[in-house]
């Protein structure tokens, strides 16, 4: 019998009436990786929180190698061995990597000798494990996939025994995410103790020996990985089973009503992002664009959209010309001819975050009847439709006059997705649908996205989620470097195949 | 020889005219790189300026008036962070609410105790600080450059002139190279980074206050048992608010925060020194325009010739730890 490194006991948390954590017991085992699956706001990063000591529980005991500790801040939590890459990277954007490693461990007043030592102790576990960090870089000229190794870098630094990672692979790119996973079994073997809080079943079958199922606030479940299947998870996750994949009726193929011809696309820096591009959609059709992050996916969804202006090349709709380098329609004018645009980044473009609920609900059609009158709103009109749509997308919480930040990011998705698909738009621009976005609302929200498609609605989908692509998509096309390289009907076509164009290799 | 005197007089008069900017840059300085906007410049100035005139005039000694200074101001910048940075309110109010509150309690006080609405009893030489001749001041006046630039510009200033100058690179120091500085700087930019490297964000805070307390004591004390021998009212003139456009204007940095303080002195200096000056083709430039050439100059330069000034990432947000 193993004894376990980290042991919790009937941990509870509050943050005033919401309990996000109910009696909680876990025990993780000396080198080993444990994952700790659960959906958005299940509890898990408040959970890790608490054993990093930056929240205390208000009851509850923890266990170090037997030892019962009392974390009162992070400092304890890193004195008995303890380090955790938070989902938003703990690090100050204008130091150098040293100076954001040696921050509060400094061990010197005055810095002189001790930063030297520093230095030189982390070239070392730089080489150690392969990390290729130069630590006078200043981390505002990072990727984010070496923001992420400084994070682990820092915590190895502070003599980390048990490292906990939260969320890591949300931000990084297919291949950022297969290093990443490379690190932390090379940590594994060197007999580190790996925590892996995540919602993405196909890390924790790839990755972890034992897992953990939270679900709203309570341990639900631990099982040896091997033991497990991907559906057994997400079923202990959402508490009923869910279809991982989506079913999909034949494609009833309509007329070709949107078009782009030779589309060219320049960025805020002047940089052409998107390059001749030459695309048709079909009512009654998905159109997945893949491709791996900042290869004018963005800017192409942007000028398509009427964000960003068009440098060269034309746009059709039903035949008639909306838009080319000489004038192009504003998105409220692209609206009106049927178009809607659910933004890839929500946060910065599809929501007001201090804005309620219901005015989200309702921004872009506010000034419209009947949600307003002669310029004026009408409150009672727009809280019954919000309390309408809210009930049919199925928002938790149901509140229309919560503030949008405080919902999960799958619900905020679902506040805009019904915003957008509300008019039935007769085409729908999506960028990365379910990024951050919990199993239960993916699902919801590919089955509506399949139900415009049905409904006869084209649509044009750029994910960087490969699944997704394939399992939504009727039609995929590959992006790489601003250029399509690649079109493929989606039969019998394999994420290898996809992903060989997206590195441009093919 | 007239001429290099004349420079000599404007170069002493702007080291003079600039020590309270210093001071006040500096300690603004240690409270924005924490994150917490300090408005309340101008306030804590003009109450330092009064105590510390109070305090010599009863203890008979400015040192122990300006100790007096540094203790209220160091109270009154624990009350901004009790406001702001343990009660998460708006920086910005606080601090103004500290200002209005100053201007008032100052005069109120003189004429509770004094009898005299914003004034206090003038000091004798035994209850202010006098000018510090440097040794042999008056035998090397004659040597010529040397001489003037020891004698007439180093020489016969206030101890604060002194302590503002020296104070610049000591802070220079405490920033960059040594962990406090670094800390200082971290939770500026990003006080999570802080709270999980195990320092405590409030703690830091209170700890950058403390010193910016200290530090604008000494421009206000300069100010009334220096230069002048007795508080009068509002008799810090906005000086507080010229000294924050400084530091911006030096981007947090001591080092340029500096040159801002010295350009401010120099243009107020000038200004002075040109009033009443019949200029060569364009004869006697109107006083008002003059006067105004110090802010015309701020404007300008805070305007377009600086470029964009990067403020600390973190300023003027409280920080909130649990959701």
């Amino acid at each position: 019998m193993v004894s376990p490194i980290l042991e919790l006991t009937d941990i509870n948390k509050s943050f005033g009436h919401v309990q996000a954590n109910k009696n909680i017991n876990l025990k993780i085992n000396k080198g080993t990786i444990h994952g700790i699956i659960g959906e958005n706001g299940a509890g898990k990063s408040t959970l890790m929180s608490i054993v990093f000591g930056l929240y205390q529980a208000n009851s509850g005991s923890i266990k170090i190698n037997g030892k019962e500790i009392n974390l009162r801040s992070p400092r304890d939590s890193i004195i008995n061995g303890i380090g955790m890459v938070h989902q938003h990277f703990m690090l100050v954007e204008n130091f150098t990597v040293l100076e954001n490693i040696i921050l509060g461990f400094e061990g010197e007043t005055v810095f002189g000798e001790k930063l030297q030592k520093a230095k030189e102790d982390l070239e070392k576990l730089c080489q150690t494990y392969n990390f290729n960090i130069d630590l006078d870089a200043t981390i505002s000229d990072l990727s984010v996939g070496f923001r992420q190794r400084v994070e682990i870098l820092k915590s190895l630094y502070r003599g980390a025994e048990i490292l906990i990672l939260d969320e890591p692979t949300g931000v990084l790119t297919p291949q950022e995410v297969d290093e990443l996973f490379k690190i932390l079994r090379s940590l594994k073997d060197e007999g580190k103790t790996i925590v892996l809080i995540t919602h993405k079943l196909i890390e924790i079958m790839d990755l972890t020996s034992e897992v953990s199922v939270m679900r709203q606030g309570e341990m639900v479940g631990h099982t040896k990985t091997e033991d497990t299947s991907k559906e057994q998870l997400a079923e202990m996750m959402v508490g009923r089973s869910v279809l991982l994949r989506v079913d999909k009726k034949e494609i009833k193929k309509g007329e070709t009503i949107f078009k782009v011809n030779n589309l060219s696309v320049k960025d805020d820096l002047d940089v052409t992002r998107v390059k001749d591009v030459n695309l048709e959609i079909c009512s009654g059709e998905i159109l997945g664009i893949a491709g791996v992050t900042g290869n004018g996916q963005t800017e192409l969804l942007e000028a398509l959209s009427g964000i960003r202006k068009v440098e060269s090349g034309s746009i059709e709709l039903f035949g008639e010309k909306i838009s080319d380098q000489n004038n192009f329609l504003n998105p409220r004018m692209l609206k009106e001819k049927g178009l809607a645009h659910v933004p890839e980044d929500r946060q910065r473009m599809g929501l007001i975050s201090d804005f309620k609920a219901h005015e989200n609900l309702i921004f872009g059609y506010h000034d419209q009847e009947p949600y307003s009158k002669s310029a004026i709103l009408n409150n009672k009109e727009i809280t019954e439709y919000s309390n309408k749509v809210m009930q049919e997308y199925d928002v938790r919480p149901n509140s229309p006059n919560l503030i949008t930040s405080n919902f999960s990011g799958g619900n905020q998705q679902k506040i805009i997705l019904s915003r957008e698909l509300n008019e039935n738009p007769k085409i729908l621009l999506v960028g990365q649908p379910t990024r951050g976005v919990d199993i239960g609302a993916i699902e919801f929200i590919h089955q509506r996205l399949i139900d415009m498609r049905d409904k006869g609605a084209a649509i044009l989908l750029a994910s960087v989620e490969l699944d997704e692509i394939l399992s939504l998509s009727d039609r995929i096309i590959v992006m790489f470097d601003g250029k399509i390289v690649g079109e493929k009907e989606n039969k019998n076509v394999t994420d290898r195949e996809l992903g060989l164009l997206m590195a441009g290799v093919a | 020889m007239e001429f290099l005197s004349d420079i000599a007089s404007l170069i002493n008069s702007t080291l003079r005219i600039s020590t309270p900017l210093v001071f006040a840059a500096m300690a603004g300085i240690f409270a924005e790189r924490s994150g917490v906007i300090d408005f309340s410049l101008e306030g804590k100035m003009l109450m330092a300026a009064f105590v510390a005139a109070v305090g010599s005039y009863y203890l008979g000694n400015p040192w122990l008036g300006l100790l007096l200074a540094i203790i209220v101001c160091v109270c009154l910048s624990m009350l901004h962070g009790f406001a702001s940075v343990t009660h998460k309110g708006d920086q910005v109010v606080s601090c103004v609410a500290i200002n209005i509150l100053i201007i008032g309690l100052t005069t109120a006080l003189a004429a509770a105790w004094f009898g005299q609405a914003g004034l206090t009893p003038t000091l004798n030489e035994d209850q202010r600080f006098l000018e510090i001749h440097l040794p042999f001041a008056d035998a090397l006046r004659d040597i010529p450059v040397i001489g003037t630039l020891y004698s007439d510009i180093l020489s016969g200033h206030y101890v604060f002139v002194y302590l503002a100058y020296l104070s610049v690179p000591l802070v220079f120091w405490i920033v960059f190279k040594t962990s406090f500085g670094l800390r200082l700087r971290a939770v500026g930019e990003n006080p999570s980074a802080v709270d999980t490297a195990g320092i405590n964000v409030f703690t830091m805070r209170y700890k950058a206050l403390a010193i910016n307390g200290v530090l604008i004591a000494f421009a206000g004390a300069h100010l009334s048992t220096a230069v002048n021998a007795n508080f009068f009212r509002e008799m810090s003139a906005g000086r507080g608010y010229l000294a924050l456009a400084a530091m911006i204007f030096g981007k947090w940095h001591p080092k340029t925060a500096l040159i801002a303080c010295l350009l401010f002195g120099f243009t107020d200096a000038l200004q002075i020194r040109l009033q009443g000056v019949e200029l060569p083709a364009i004869g006697e430039i109107p006083v008002q325009l003059i006067q105004a050439l110090p802010y015309i100059l701020t404007v300008v330069l805070l305007a377009g010739f600086v470029g964009k000034a990067i403020a600390p990432n973190a300023i003027g947000q409280p920080y909130i730890k649990e959701r």
